[in-house]
C-alpha cells in the first residue's frame, strides 16, 4: 500500500496547512519576542527557546495574507531547517494527521506567485484541503 | 623532570604518541602485510626518532633505532616480507625504545640496560631470507623479557613477569604461526595473561597482539606510564573545546539570570551561593577559555624564514626581531590572523624595506629590521609589524589612486594623510614599480583589512616617508564572550560591545541645546574641543523620524564609540549597565543587516541584539569617506560636486570684531591654551602640545604681538597632523556653518570675501596661511 505520513497542522486565516511531523521541533504558546529593527517585515523578533535564540517568521506575511486582528496571540511552530531552527508563527495549531499518499496532488497550475512557490501540494481531506508547505523555502532569504 | 630540557620533553611527548602509533601501525601490518604507506609510515616515525635521538646525544636509542630503520628499508621497498618474528622484533625495539625514553624522563639518561641481543637479532632478520621466516629460536621472547625486566624490576613489580601466561602465550604463538585461521584461539590463549598484574599485562598483550589479540592493549597501557609526562598533556579535539565554550557561554547566561533573579530575594543564603555560583562560572570560563589560548608565536614562528627566503630572493638583508611572542590569544583567532600577518610581512620586506645600496645610500644600516611585536591592551591583543625602510610614499599613493581614476585630482589634494594612506587598503591598489612574484599585484591589502575586521580587529597604517612603516593591528582576545554597554533605544535593549567604548557622556536639557551644535541638519557635539557627530540610534534603527534640528530639552545619553579611525556619538535613550555577554550569530535571513554582530541572551531572559558599531557607523556615514562613496559605483564627480558646492566652514573672530571662515575640514582641532603655556623660540611663539612643540601664529595682526602676562585662555586652530601642527590664535569661535561656496564667488572688489550668515565674512586658506608663516612645516610633507 501506499505509504502513510504525519502532519502536523495548523490554520491560517481560512487555509489549513501542514508540515512534516519529522520537520516540527515543537509547538509552543506565544513567547515574549525582541523586534529586529531593518529586517524585512517578515521577521517578527527573535526569541529566546531554551537558551537558544530563534527568528520567528509571520507566516501570514510570508504568504501575502492580511495581519491578524490581533483577537489572539499567534502561536509558533518551530520547525527545523537548513539555517537552524526557526519559528513560523501561525493563527492556530490542528491535530496531528496521518495522510495516506494516494490522495496527495501536486498544487494546480493556477496557482500562481508566492503560493506556487511556498506549496508543495494539498492532500484531498473530506470536505478540505491539506496545504503542504515547502519549509525551506518559506524560511528562505527571498521576501 | 623539571630540569628537563624544553626540547627534550617535546621530544618525549612526540614520541610516545609515535610509539603508540607505531605499536597500532605494526599491530594492522601484519592483517595487510603488503601495505606500503603504512610501512613508509612506520619508516618516517623511526627515522625521526633516531634522527632526533643523534640530535640530542642519545647514542644507545639512536643506534637502536638505527637498525630497526635498518630492517624496515627492504621492508618498505618490498623486498622483504614483514613476517610475525619481524613484526615481533620491531615491537620490542619499540618496547626497548619506550623504556630509554622512561629513562630519559626520570634520570635524564638512557639507563644501563644492554640491548646488544635485540640488536643482534634485528641485523639478523634483515639478513634473513624469505625461508628462515619461521624462527628457529626463540631470542625475542627472551629479549623481550630481559627488557619487560628492567622496566619491572624500576616498579617494584619484578614478580609479576614470570606469569605464566606469558610464555604459554608466546608458545602458541610460535606454535600456531602457520594457522592464522586459529587466531581467535590465540586471543583465548592470551585472555589470561591480560588479567595478569598491569606491568606484566601490557607486555602480554603487546605480545599476544602480534599473534592476533589487539583489544587489550589500550586499557593496559595505563599502569607503566600513569605518571609520565605524556599523561601531563592531552590532545583534544577542537570541536569539543568548541562545544565546552558554547556551554560554559550557556552557563554564562544561566548566571546572569540566576544572579539577577537573587538580587530581588532577601534571602542571604541564596544571595551568598549565587555569589559563590558568579565566582565558580567566571573562573571556569577563564579556564576553559585559556585551553583555547596559544601563544602568538604559533603564528610567527614561520615568518623568519619566509623573510629570509624572501630577502634572499630579493637580494635585501633583513633581520627579523619579535617582541612579545608569548603573549596569548584564542585559537580560532590565531588562525585566521595568520595568513594576514604572513601578507603582511612579505609586503614589508618587498615593498618596505630597501636594498643594501639604497640603504646605505640613505644612511642607514644596510641591514633592515623588521619587528614583529605583540601585547595585550585592554582587553584586546595588539599586533605590531614596524619596519625600518622606505616608507610610503603618500604623493605616489595619490598619484596612483589619480590615475586609476579611484579619486579626482581635487580629492586627492584635498585628502588628509590618514586617507591618503587608508588608499592603500583598497581592492586592485598598489604602488609597486612592477609588479614580482611577491607582491605589487595590487591583491592582498584589501584581503588583509577585510580578515581582519571580519574577526572583530582593525587595521592601522603609520608611515614616515623614507623612515618606516608600523601596522598596527588590533583584536580581540576572544570571540564569544565579550563585555557589553547595553543601552536602551525605543523600549528595546542593545549590546554595544565594549572594545569600540570610549566614554559615556549625559547632558542635561540645558547644556544639550547649548553644546550640540548643526552642522546643516546633522548635529554635532563640542567634546573638548573636537567635533563629535551625533548619530541617533533609534533614527538609524528606523525606530523613528530623523529630529532634524528639533532637539528638545531631554536629557540627552551619549555614548562615544570608535569606529575604524572615526569616533561618533551614539545617542540613546538610557544606558543600563555593563554585562558578559554571549554571541549567537544572526539567522540567514538577518545577516544581511550590517548594524547587527549577533544576538545575545540577556539576564531576565530577553533577546537583545548586538550592535555592529563599523556598520553602525557606514549605515549613519560616519564612515563615508571619498573613497567609500566611489567604491559604491556613485561617480565621483556627483560627489565631488557635492563637495564643493556645499562646504563646512569654520568661522571665528579674530580678535578685532571682524569675522574670519575657514573651511572645516582643513581644521584638526581646537584648542584652548592659557596665555601663561606660552613660551617663545627664536621669534615663534610655541606652546608643549601632545608631547610636541607647536608655533603659534596669531591672526588677527598677522604678526607676533605679545601678550600680556594675565593668565587668560586662548581659543586655538590646529592645523595639521601631531608632529607638524601650528596653532592659530583667534579672538573666539563664533561658529561652524554650512555654505554655498559655488554660488557666492566672492566680492569682485574684495575677493575671498562672503557674506555668510549675514556678516561680511574673510575666508582663508589655512595652508596657505601656515606655508606663509612658518614653511618649514611643509618640508617633509611636500617631499
Amino acid at each position: 500500500m501506499t505509504s502513510k505520513q504525519s502532519y502536523c497542522t495548523f490554520h491560517l486565516d481560512d487555509l489549513y496547512f501542514g508540515i512534516a511531523v519529522s520537520q516540527v521541533q515543537e509547538v509552543i504558546r506565544h513567547q515574549q519576542m525582541t523586534r529586529v529593527p531593518l529586517a524585512p517585515p517578515v521577521v517578527r523578533g527573535l526569541m529566546n527557546l531554551r537558551g537558544q535564540i530563534v527568528t520567528a517568521l509571520d507566516l501570514r506575511r510570508r504568504l501575502g495574507l492580511p495581519d491578524a486582528n490581533g483577537e489572539r496571540p499567534p502561536m509558533n511552530v518551530v520547525v527545523r531547517t537548513s539555517d537552524g531552527s526557526v519559528s513560523l508563527l501561525v493563527d492556530r495549531i490542528g491535530d496531528v494527521l496521518e495522510t495516506d499518499e494516494a490522495d496527495f496532488e501536486l498544487p494546480p497550475e493556477t496557482l500562481r506567485g508566492v503560493h506556487r512557490e511556498l506549496i508543495r501540494g494539498a492532500f484531498k481531506l473530506q470536505g478540505r484541503l491539506l496545504l503542504i508547505l515547502d519549509t525551506e523555502r518559506v524560511v528562505d532569504q527571498a521576501a | 623532570m623539571e630540569g628537563l630540557d624544553e626540547v627534550i620533553k617535546e621530544f618525549l611527548v612526540e614520541s610516545h604518541e609515535s610509539l603508540d602509533q607505531l605499536d597500532r601501525d605494526l599491530l594492522s601490518l601484519e592483517d595487510t602485510p603488503d601495505d606500503r604507506e603504512r610501512l613508509a609510515s612506520i619508516f618516517r616515525t623511526v627515522h625521526t626518532i633516531k634522527g632526533t635521538a643523534g640530535f640530542l646525544a642519545l647514542p644507545k636509542l639512536e643506534r637502536l633505532a638505527h637498525v630497526g630503520e635498518n630492517l624496515l628499508v627492504p621492508l618498505r621497498d618490498g623486498e622483504l616480507e614483514l613476517s610475525h618474528d619481524m613484526a615481533d622484533s620491531l615491537l620490542s625495539m619499540v618496547d626497548a625504545i619506550r623504556a630509554m625514553l622512561g629513562h630519559i624522563e626520570s634520570d635524564g639518561a638512557e639507563g644501563d640496560t644492554d640491548y646488544a641481543h635485540l640488536i643482534e637479532r634485528l641485523e639478523e632478520l634483515r639478513h634473513a631470507t624469505a625461508d628462515s621466516l619461521i624462527p628457529t629460536s626463540t631470542p625475542p621472547a627472551v629479549e623481550s623479557l630481559t627488557i619487560t625486566g628492567e622496566i619491572a624490576a624500576s616498579d617494584d613489580l619484578a614478580e609479576s613477569i614470570d606469569a605464566p601466561g606469558h610464555v604459554d602465550d608466546d608458545d602458541t604463538h610460535f606454535e600456531l604461526l602457520d594457522h592464522v585461521e586459529h587466531e581467535e584461539e590465540i586471543a583465548l590463549h592470551a585472555e589470561p595473561s591480560t588479567t595478569a598484574p598491569q606491568n606484566s599485562g601490557r607486555r602480554a598483550s603487546q605480545r599476544s597482539g602480534a599473534g592476533g589479540s589487539r583489544n587489550s592493549s589500550d586499557s593496559s597501557d595505563a599502569g607503566e606510564r600513569s605518571n609520565s609526562l605524556v599523561d601531563s598533556t592531552v590532545r583534544i579535539d577542537v570541536e569539543i573545546l568548541d562545544k565546552l565554550m558554547n556551554l560554559v557561554g550557556e552557563l554564562v547566561l544561566s548566571r546572569n539570570q540566576i544572579v539577577q533573579f537573587s538580587n530581588s530575594f532577601q534571602d542571604a543564603a541564596m544571595i551568598a551561593a549565587s555569589q559563590r555560583l558568579n565566582l565558580i562560572t567566571t573562573e571556569l570560563q577563564e579556564s576553559v577559555m585559556k585551553t583555547r589560548m596559544q601563544p602568538i608565536r604559533n603564528a610567527w614562528s614561520k615568518l623568519p624564514r619566509v623573510v629570509r627566503d624572501l630577502s634572499a630572493s630579493c637580494g635585501k638583508r633583513v633581520e627579523v626581531r619579535m617582541k612579545g611572542a608569548e603573549t596569548e590569544l584564542d585559537k580560532t583567532i590565531l588562525e585566521a590572523i595568520k595568513d594576514p600577518l604572513t601578507h603582511i610581512v612579505r609586503n614589508c620586506v618587498d615593498h618596505g624595506i630597501e636594498s643594501p645600496e639604497t640603504r646605505e645610500a640613505n644612511g642607514k644600516s644596510p641591514e633592515g629590521t623588521l619587528c614583529l611585536r605583540a601585547f595585550h591592551e585592554g582587553g584586546q591583543v595588539n599586533i605590531e609589524i614596524s619596519d625600518d625602510g622606505a616608507g610610503i610614499n603618500l604623493d605616489r599613493v595619490r598619484a596612483k589612486a589619480v590615475e586609476k581614476g579611484v579619486i579626482t585630482a581635487e580629492q586627492a589634494a584635498a585628502m588628509s594623510d590618514r586617507e591618503a594612506t587608508n588608499l592603500i587598503l583598497l581592492p586592485g591598489f598598489s604602488t609597486a614599480q612592477k609588479v614580482t612574484n611577491v607582491s605589487g599585484r595590487g591583491v592582498g591589502m584589501d584581503v588583509v583589512k577585510t580578515n581582519i575586521e571580519r574577526i572583530g580587529g582593525n587595521l592601522e597604517i603609520n608611515s614616515a616617508y623614507g623612515e618606516g612603516t608600523t601596522l598596527r593591528i588590533k583584536i580581540p582576545l576572544t570571540l564569544a564572550i565579550v563585555p557589553a554597554l547595553i543601552v536602551k533605544t525605543g523600549g528595546d535593549q542593545y549590546a554595544s560591545p565594549q572594545v569600540s567604548l570610549l566614554e559615556l557622556v549625559r547632558l542635561d536639557g540645558t547644556r544639550a541645546k547649548d553644546d550640540i551644535h548643526f552642522i546643516h541638519d546633522a548635529p554635532v557635539y563640542r567634546l573638548r574641543g573636537n567635533l563629535l557627530p551625533l548619530v541617533y540610534l533609534d533614527e538609524q534603527l528606523e525606530l523613528r523620524e530623523p529630529r532634524l534640528r528639533q532637539i528638545c530639552d531631554e536629557t540627552i545619553n551619549i555614548v562615544v564609540l570608535q569606529a575604524e579611525d572615526r569616533q561618533f556619538g551614539l545617542v540613546v535613550d538610557g544606558i543600563t549597565d555593563t554585562q558578559e555577554i554571549v554571541v549567537k550569530p544572526l539567522g540567514r535571513r538577518l545577516k544581511g543587516i550590517s548594524t547587527f554582530a549577533g544576538s545575545t541572551i540577556m539576564g531576565d531572559g530577553s533577546v537583545a541584539l548586538i550592535l555592529d558599531v563599523i556598520g553602525l557607523a557606514q549605515k549613519a556615514n560616519v564612515l563615508t569617506e571619498r573613497r567609500d562613496q566611489t567604491l559604491r559605483g556613485q561617480s565621483s564627480d556627483a560627489a565631488a560636486e557635492r563637495l564643493s558646492a556645499l562646504q563646512s566652514l569654520l568661522v571665528v573672530d579674530p580678535g578685532d570684531g571682524s569675522r574670519v571662515a575657514m573651511p572645516l575640514s582643513t581644521v584638526s582641532r581646537l584648542e584652548e591654551f592659557l596665555t601663561t603655556d606660552i613660551e617663545r623660540s627664536g621669534h615663534f611663539e610655541v606652546v608643549q602640545y601632545r608631547g610636541h612643540i607647536m608655533p603659534l601664529v596669531r591672526l588677527g595682526s598677522g604678526g607676533m604681538a605679545s601678550y600680556d602676562q594675565v593668565e587668560e585662555r586662548l581659543p586655538v586652530v590646529v592645523y595639521g597632523s601631531d608632529k607638524k601642527s601650528v596653532g592659530i590664535v583667534v579672538g573666539r569661535i563664533v561658529d561652524i556653518v554650512q555654505h554655498d561656496l559655488s554660488q557666492d564667488d566672492g566680492d569682485a572688489a574684495l575677493p575671498g570675501r562672503h557674506v555668510i550668515q549675514g556678516r561680511v565674512t574673510e575666508l582663508i586658506d589655512l595652508e596657505q596661511l601656515v606655508r606663509s608663516v612658518c614653511p618649514s612645516i611643509f618640508e617633509h610633507s611636500a617631499a
